[in-house]
Formats: structure tokens, C-alpha cells, sequence
């Protein structure tokens, strides 16, 4: 447990607090795996906030504003750290925006948005207990669970 | 108003419909005012649908307006594969004012963002077409006289109708009460409930259509369409509770008006015509006054 962590690596992020069952998730929607980078995934770990979570770290790389979107979109809890010469330059929790743009694919298939190029805008609605993506074009919601990646 | 879009319902406030029906007021008296005779309006319609476009066509005519556009996307480059960003663009240095129909949901929000003058929704796919819930509001207002604590039945198909959706909407500015009338598949949809809940507003699901006609102000008419129904033998036991005929409206109170946003198939039968509860061609007619109080509001031609 204790190597896993910043220790490895000398530049770089680390994505904590990952819900267990989201760890793959996040890999698959910032493409680590086809990332020229090193990439540790910790999957199962034992947590006291979480119970089980997952880490991942990503060497030589800091994610830009849209990919932390993405991540808080499946893991609205993670935190993230910056390592810059073995040492921790910066932590940080994700926070879902209000808004998303271009990431995220709006499921009806009779949304213009899926007929015509037109980047995606989503209004996010976190008063619910589960996060909802409302269609600022179609104006239909989606759950969670439908979100799909552009 | 001047210079903005209408796109959905809630786009303009509750004063902003009470000024829009005040206006269709005022053009139900004289709807031949030559106040658009130096504009130019663009009339787009991507899919076909002849009524609401003869509506808007008629509307703009009887003030003395030009008309450009096409009545179907079929004889335009569109079928070349323009796309609508293009489309939209070009046709915003012809008109100072584009009404649109389209078949995809958003289309007429994304058009809005591209065009250069305003966009009035005619119908964007199964989303909105919020001029439709105006003149709703307009003949309900006209034939009670108020907006205000009416009850009001819903009948037909509630899940897919999007009239409904949106009348519903505006009129839950209003305190409204209402009887949702459907089959249990076809009810109104939950996020529509819990809206009315959030609101404090009451309402019943019901499914039968003679235990509401005595209690409601108007009994707004949707068409059930054979093809929702996964059995036929469903659709013959409901069939029958859902066409209104002339003698199911002797409870009904005076004051009581039908509306239906047309065209009707069998849900009301010819008698309710002229039995004096039959709103629906007068309901159609007022879409041209409204029509005409939302295009001289935001070309700015009237406040
Ligand atoms: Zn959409």
C-alpha cells in the first residue's frame, strides 16, 4: 500500500479516491492505455472514505480542464495530485462543472447534435442524488449511467 | 422581446405570454394591420407540415409581409447535403426573421446560435413547438375569460404528446388543476408529475374520461394512435372511452370548452362540432392572431 504511492514516480499526477467499480472507467475515458506514458493502476484498495477505491498514476502528465471534467463525471469524488520532483505540488478534489462541452454524446439519436457537427453542451444537475446531464440542444436528460464519451 | 428567439416555452416569462395573448387580442380584432410590409420572412420548413406552415404563411400575409423559403427541405440544397449551420447562415441575409420546422430535437436552439436575426420554433422533432402552446393558452384564455385556478382535463395519448408537455408547462404558472386521461402506458410521463409536485400543484391520473368531464373548464383532446398499442384487443377496450360524442358532454359544466390541437382522427366524433363545447377550429383559427403578436413583438413592430 505505501509504495504504491507518489513514491513511484518523480513527475506526474496521481487520481485518488476512485470509486472501485470506476477505476477502468477512468482509464478507458482518458485512453491510458494508449498513452506513451507510465501508467500504475491500483484497483481494490482498502480506503476509509470509500471502502474500496482505485489509483491511478500517470507519469510525466497533467490533465487539462476537460479531462478533469471527464474524470469528476465518473468519479465525482476523486482528488488529484500533482507530483513535480518527487514531491507533491498540488491537491486537488475534482468538481463537476455546471457545464460540459464536447466530451460527452447526447443519446437521442434525434438530436441534431448527432446529425450535424456541433460540439455538445450539457447543463449538469447535481442536486439529485444521482448526477444528471440535461441537453442544452435536445433538452432531454441523461442519467449517469448512459453517459457516453465523444 | 425585439430581436429574440423563440425557441421553447419557457424561453419567455409568464408576463411575457400575458403580453404576447394580449396582443393576439388585439389582432383577433383587426388582423389586417399593414405594419410588415417592409420585412422580409423566411419560412423554413425541412419537413412538411402544411398547417402550422399555412398558420405562420397566412399570419405574416394578412399584415402585409414578404415571404420567402421552402415548404419542404426535398427540393433544396439541403438535399445535396448542405448542412443547417449553412443553411441558417445563408438564409439570415435574406429575412430579417427565419420560422422553422425541422425534424431533429435542437435543431431550432442550434439555428438560434448560428443565425444572424431571430428564429421563431415552428417544430423542432418531438422537442418543442412552443407557438402551438401559446395559442393554446390564447384560446383557453379567451374562452374562460382568465388563466388563472382553471381545471384542466388532459386526454390521449400524454406520453409522447408534446402539445402536452408544453401547455402543461405554461399553465403550471397559473395554479392550475388538472386529470391526466390516458391509458396506463400512454400516462404522463413521471418527470412531468414530479414537477407538478414540486410546484404544489394538484392533479389525478385517471383513465377513464367520463368521470372528469364534469369537474374541468377544458377538456384538452389528444389523438391515440393504433400503432402504440403492442395488443389490438388493448386498443379496442380503451378505443371506445376515448371518443367524445356530443352525449358525454350533457354533464358537462357551461363554461366548458374542448380543444384539440388537430387533426383529429376518431378521439371526437363530428357531433361535438357544433354542440357549442367544439372550440378546435376556432382554437386553430386564433394560431394566426398569436402567430401575428409573436413576429410583431420581436421584429419590434409592437411593445
Ligand atoms: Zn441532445
Amino acid at each position: 500500500m505505501k509504495e504504491l504511492r507518489v513514491s513511484a514516480i518523480e513527475k506526474g499526477t496521481v487520481i485518488d479516491h476512485i470509486p472501485a467499480k470506476s477505476v477502468m472507467k477512468v482509464v478507458k475515458i482518458l485512453d491510458l492505455e494508449n498513452s506513451e506514458n507510465t501508467v500504475l493502476i491500483g484497483a481494490n484498495l482498502d480506503s476509509k472514505k470509500l471502502v474500496k477505491k482505485g489509483i491511478i498514476k500517470v507519469s510525466n502528465k497533467f490533465f487539462k480542464a476537460h479531462e478533469i471534467n471527464k474524470i469528476s463525471l465518473v468519479a465525482p469524488e476523486a482528488s488529484l495530485t500533482i507530483i513535480k520532483n518527487f514531491d507533491v505540488k498540488e491537491k486537488t478534489i475534482v468538481k463537476v462543472p455546471k457545464q460540459i462541452s464536447g466530451i460527452v454524446k447526447c443519446r437521442n439519436s434525434k438530436c441534431i447534435t448527432n446529425h450535424e457537427n456541433i460540439e455538445t453542451v450539457f447543463n449538469v444537475d447535481t442536486d439529485c442524488e444521482s448526477l444528471k446531464l440535461k441537453c442544452k440542444y435536445c433538452e432531454k436528460v441523461m442519467e449517469k449511467d448512459e453517459i457516453e464519451f465523444s | 422581446m425585439k430581436n429574440r428567439s423563440l425557441i421553447s416555452i419557457n424561453d419567455f416569462s409568464k408576463e411575457e405570454h400575458l403580453k404576447i395573448l394580449e396582443l393576439a387580442a388585439e389582432f383577433e380584432k383587426d388582423s389586417r394591420q399593414q405594419i410588415l410590409t417592409k420585412h422580409v420572412i423566411a419560412s423554413l420548413f425541412f419537413e412538411p407540415s402544411t398547417r402550422t406552415r399555412l398558420s405562420f404563411e397566412s399570419a405574416i400575409s394578412m399584415l402585409g409581409g414578404h415571404i420567402v423559403g421552402f415548404t419542404d427541405a426535398s427540393s433544396t440544397s439541403v438535399k445535396k447535403g448542405e448542412s443547417l449551420r449553412d443553411t441558417i447562415k445563408t438564409v439570415s441575409n435574406y429575412a430579417d426573421l427565419i420560422v422553422m420546422r425541422h425534424p431533429f430535437d435542437g435543431s431550432a436552439r442550434f439555428a438560434s446560435e448560428v443565425a444572424d436575426v431571430p428564429i421563431i420554433n415552428a417544430g423542432d422533432g418531438s422537442n418543442q413547438h412552443p407557438t402551438q402552446t401559446l395559442l393554446d393558452l390564447y384560446s383557453i384564455q379567451q374562452t374562460q375569460n382568465t388563466l388563472e385556478n382553471l381545471t384542466i382535463g388532459f386526454v390521449g395519448d400524454l406520453k409522447y404528446g408534446r402539445t402536452v408537455h408544453s401547455l402543461l408547462m405554461a399553465l403550471s404558472n397559473f395554479n392550475c388543476k388538472f386529470h391526466f386521461v390516458a391509458p396506463s402506458f400512454l400516462q404522463i410521463p413521471e418527470q412531468y408529475q414530479m414537477f407538478l409536485k414540486n410546484k404544489g400543484l394538484e392533479f389525478h391520473t385517471l383513465s377513464n374520461i367520463h368521470d372528469v368531464i364534469p369537474d374541468v373548464d377544458i377538456l384538452y383532446m389528444t389523438r391515440i394512435q393504433r400503432e402504440r398499442f403492442s395488443d389490438p384487443s388493448e386498443y379496442e377496450k380503451v378505443k371506445d372511452s376515448y371518443e367524445l360524442k356530443r352525449d358525454d358532454l350533457s354533464t358537462s359544466k357551461d363554461n366548458m370548452q374542448v380543444l384539440h390541437p388537430l387533426p383529429r382522427v376518431n378521439e371526437i366524433n363530428i357531433d361535438v362540432d357544433d354542440s357549442g363545447k367544439g372550440y378546435y377550429f376556432q382554437q386553430a383559427l386564433n394560431g394566426v392572431y398569436v402567430r401575428q403578436a409573436i413576429v410583431s413583438l420581436i421584429l419590434g413592430l409592437k411593445k
